[in-house]
């Protein structure tokens, strides 16, 4: 026995823990008081930065889903996630495969819209296509939902037509099929 | 029945004989079912050694400790001992009275959000929001404190909803919790891997941690060891799980562990992690830490592997489980002891050149060194030593060579100073029949010296024996070596008169200035009928060596 099924020790090789990606996870956890607060702590003590976060209902009143991204390239997602698994609350988390996944945020845009450039406004929500939602006589609130990425292109078309204000969900996500 | 009887029922069905706590407003409800219950209350004289006490309870017995305190100030002073209990894995259920619930959040009177400040520090916490949760979070509590990797869970229960009528029957089987399924069994594919590699490794080490003595698996990691002359270390929290006077032990490693522990550590090719968790205190300089080793890591907490240092081959799970079954792996491969012959004639160069050595003392002067190994030869190394924090701690640590697991109690992760009395303690109610000591340092010591009221009031009768250099002795050497030797608020003076204070608390008070008296007033605290304190003046400028500058590399150890 032994030498021929020996394992050489140079041959052993650590897990990579930066992935260099967004990651997108979806945390179930139990629809109890104080479960936000829980996850939120623990981002902040092992010093990892949400990037968006989004908190709903799910199909089981007793439990709620917590869809954030984060910036894989800056924290180990396999050390939050096991992290977050900690939490007693928490009772199950994926990371969501880009490829497998259906990943879409909402954003509204309020815009001052001057007459001469309200035809090019309205002609970049319907390339978009977004809506919108309210029209006023110095301003219009177009809604949009997407990718996180498509949401960021809108963004840079509308900005120079004067972006008074917006708002974002953050993302959430489901995996494709089954 | 009232809530605070279910209360009582569920800790006595949890298997609690004894609760360390303080009274107040909220909890009265809770005192008043004490009255009746089966249960030894243990009443402390401040809520942080109370906790303490519970903490020094589950780690002399390995059993839940348990502390309750008041809403308010209460509960907040519990957090220093919730907070150590976290950081060291203790198992601990802390149960704090809250305001009424209709006043909660209106900033009533001794109203403090306790689950809130604590959400950092507890594996779990519940504020009690309908009296039948009572007793199902009591359940709940003993279950996630007392498994996987240990730690406290803090109950906050409302005051009207304590002395709400609930009916409870005692759970007949295991709670479940959805959200909570420690992985115990360890992969026994890469168990397999750990067996080969350690097969292959020509200068392996055991780096052990306080994760063994959790796991009760002393006895195992000792087959594990002597399956092979694997060389074992270990952290602070782990000292005692491997027997210090055993050939294969190369004593402390870290900061202020040897030489031959943190050179070995240096030059390994291959380490295996046993419960423990490279902490700063153990790698130093992160990027130099061990720069030739492969690891294996094997900890019940998947969290801990990889957070500091890669893991090569984790094993997540339970070491007792874990443990059988590596060595049983090993042994089939049948490897040759002698590939590990130029390893040890390594290691047992630095013994030899670099053994733990202090100047002795002259004209009566007394060694903080020599005060802990005459501790040793009075106590014949068996004693339950506690310690508070700083020089002393780390004197223990080095000098006493602990020889069975749950023997040395003190604060490792956090470092709290006036750990020692309080932990005392609650060792001593867990291990009546057993010397339970107490070493202490003079800084730490006044922290929570109130105790001593405790300790004769409740006849729980521990010694405490003090290593007075007048000084924050670790603060001061720290100021020393590397603030230029610029003194600041390290000094205390020469109050109080330890031995008087120790009298008027209706303790034994004793004071010994000299080297030759050291044995026989070691031996008469020891023989006192009661708890006892003898005041040790020690060299008071002693620096504990050999030490890892704070962020050098293990190589760089210096004294």
């Amino acid at each position: 026995m032994g030498s021929p099924e020996m394992v050489r020790l140079e041959d052993l090789r650590t897990g990579r823990s930066l992935t260099g990606r967004k990651h997108v996870l979806s945390i179930l956890v139990e629809n109890r008081p104080g479960v936000l607060a829980r996850v939120a702590g623990l981002f902040s003590r092992r010093g990892f930065n949400i990037d968006t976060l989004a908190v709903g209902p799910t199909d089981d009143p007793e439990v709620s889903r917590i869809t954030l991204t984060l910036d894989g390239a800056v924290h180990p997602i396999d050390q939050v996630t096991k992290q977050l698994h900690k939490l007693i609350n928490v009772l199950k988390i994926r990371d969501m495969e880009p490829d497998l996944t259906v990943a879409r945020e909402l954003a509204l845009f309020k815009v001052s819209a001057a007459v001469e450039s309200r035809a090019e406004i309205v002609q970049f929500a319907e390339i978009f296509r977004a809506k919108i939602v309210d029209v006023s006589r110095r301003a219009l609130i177009i809604e949009v939902t997407g990718s996180f990425d498509k949401i960021e292109a809108f963004e840079q078309m509308l900005r120079p037509h004067g972006l008074l204000e917006m708002v974002r969900t953050g993302e959430v996500a489901l995996s494709r099929g089954e | 029945m009232r809530g605070a009887d279910a209360l009582m029922e569920a800790l006595v069905h949890e298997g609690v004989e004894h609760i360390f706590g303080i009274p107040g407003g909220a909890n009265l409800p809770t005192y008043d079912a004490l009255v009746d219950a089966d249960l030894r209350h243990i009443q402390a004289r401040h809520e942080q050694a109370a906790g303490h006490a519970a903490e020094g309870y589950a780690h002399a017995s390995g059993r839940t400790g348990v502390a309750f305190g008041t809403s308010g100030p209460g509960a907040t002073n519990l957090v220093t001992a919730i907070a150590d209990a976290m950081m060291d894995s203790i198992p601990t259920v802390f149960v704090t009275g809250q305001v009424r619930s209709d006043l909660i959040g209106t900033d009533g009177f001794q109203e403090a959000d306790i689950v809130g400040i604590t959400l950092p520090i507890v594996k779990h916490s519940a504020l009690v929001t309908e009296a039948s949760q009572i007793p199902e979070y009591i359940h709940h509590a003993f279950r996630i404190a007392s498994t996987g990797r240990p730690g406290p869970v803090l109950v906050d229960i409302p005051s009207d909803l304590i002395r709400e009528e609930i009916s409870y029957t005692p759970p007949t089987e295991l709670v479940e919790l959805p959200g909570y399924r420690p992985i115990v069994e360890g992969n026994a594919k890469q168990i397999r891997l750990a067996a080969k590699a350690l097969a292959n490794a020509r200068r392996p080490i055991l780096y052990t941690g306080g994760g063994v003595i959790h796991a009760d698996a002393a006895t195992e990691l000792r087959e594990f060891a002597m399956s092979d002359r694997f060389p074992v270390t270990s952290t602070l929290m782990g000292l005692g799980a491997f027997p210090s006077n055993s050939d294969q032990w190369l004593g402390m490693l870290g900061m202020h562990g040897t030489r031959a522990a943190n050179y070995a550590m240096d030059e390994a090719d291959l380490i295996v992690a046993i419960g423990a968790r490279f902490d700063d205190r153990i790698t130093g300089k992160l990027s130099e830490f061990a720069p030739n080793a492969k690891i294996i890591h094997i900890d019940i907490d998947p969290a801990e592997i990889s957070k500091n240092v890669p893991a090569h081959i984790p094993i997540v799970g339970d070491a007792k489980l874990i443990l059988p079954k590596l060595t049983g792996e090993y042994r089939a491969l049948q490897t040759e002891q002698e590939r590990l012959d130029g390893w040890w004639s390594r290691i047992r160069g630095w013994q030899e050149e670099y053994p733990l050595t202090y100047e002795p003392g002259s004209d009566g002067e007394i060694k903080p060194q020599f005060m802990i190994e005459m501790l040793h030869k009075v106590t014949e190394g068996d004693a339950f030593v506690t310690s508070d924090v700083g020089q002393h701690q780390m004197w223990v640590a080095q000098y006493y060579g602990f020889n069975e697991p749950h023997r040395w109690i003190n604060s490792g992760g956090l470092g709290t100073m006036g750990f020692g009395l309080p932990s005392a303690i609650g060792a001593k109610v867990a291990c009546p029949g057993e010397e339970v000591v107490c070493v202490a340092g003079d800084g730490s010591l006044i922290m929570n010296v109130q105790e001593l009221a405790t300790a004769v009031t409740e006849d729980i009768p521990v010694k405490v024996f003090l290593m007075n250099n007048g000084f924050m002795g670790m603060v001061r050497q720290w100021q020393e070596l590397f603030w230029d030797g610029r003194y600041s608020g390290v000094d205390n003076g020469t109050s109080p008169d330890w031995a008087k204070l120790a009298e008027a608390f209706g303790a034994k008070g004793l004071r010994c200035d000299d080297e030759a008296d050291l044995e026989e007033m070691m031996r008469a605290t020891l023989d006192h009928d009661g708890t006892a304190l003898l005041d040790v003046r020690v060299s008071p400028l002693e620096n504990c060596y050999p030490m890892i500058p704070a962020g050098n590399a293990a190589r760089d150890m210096v004294g």
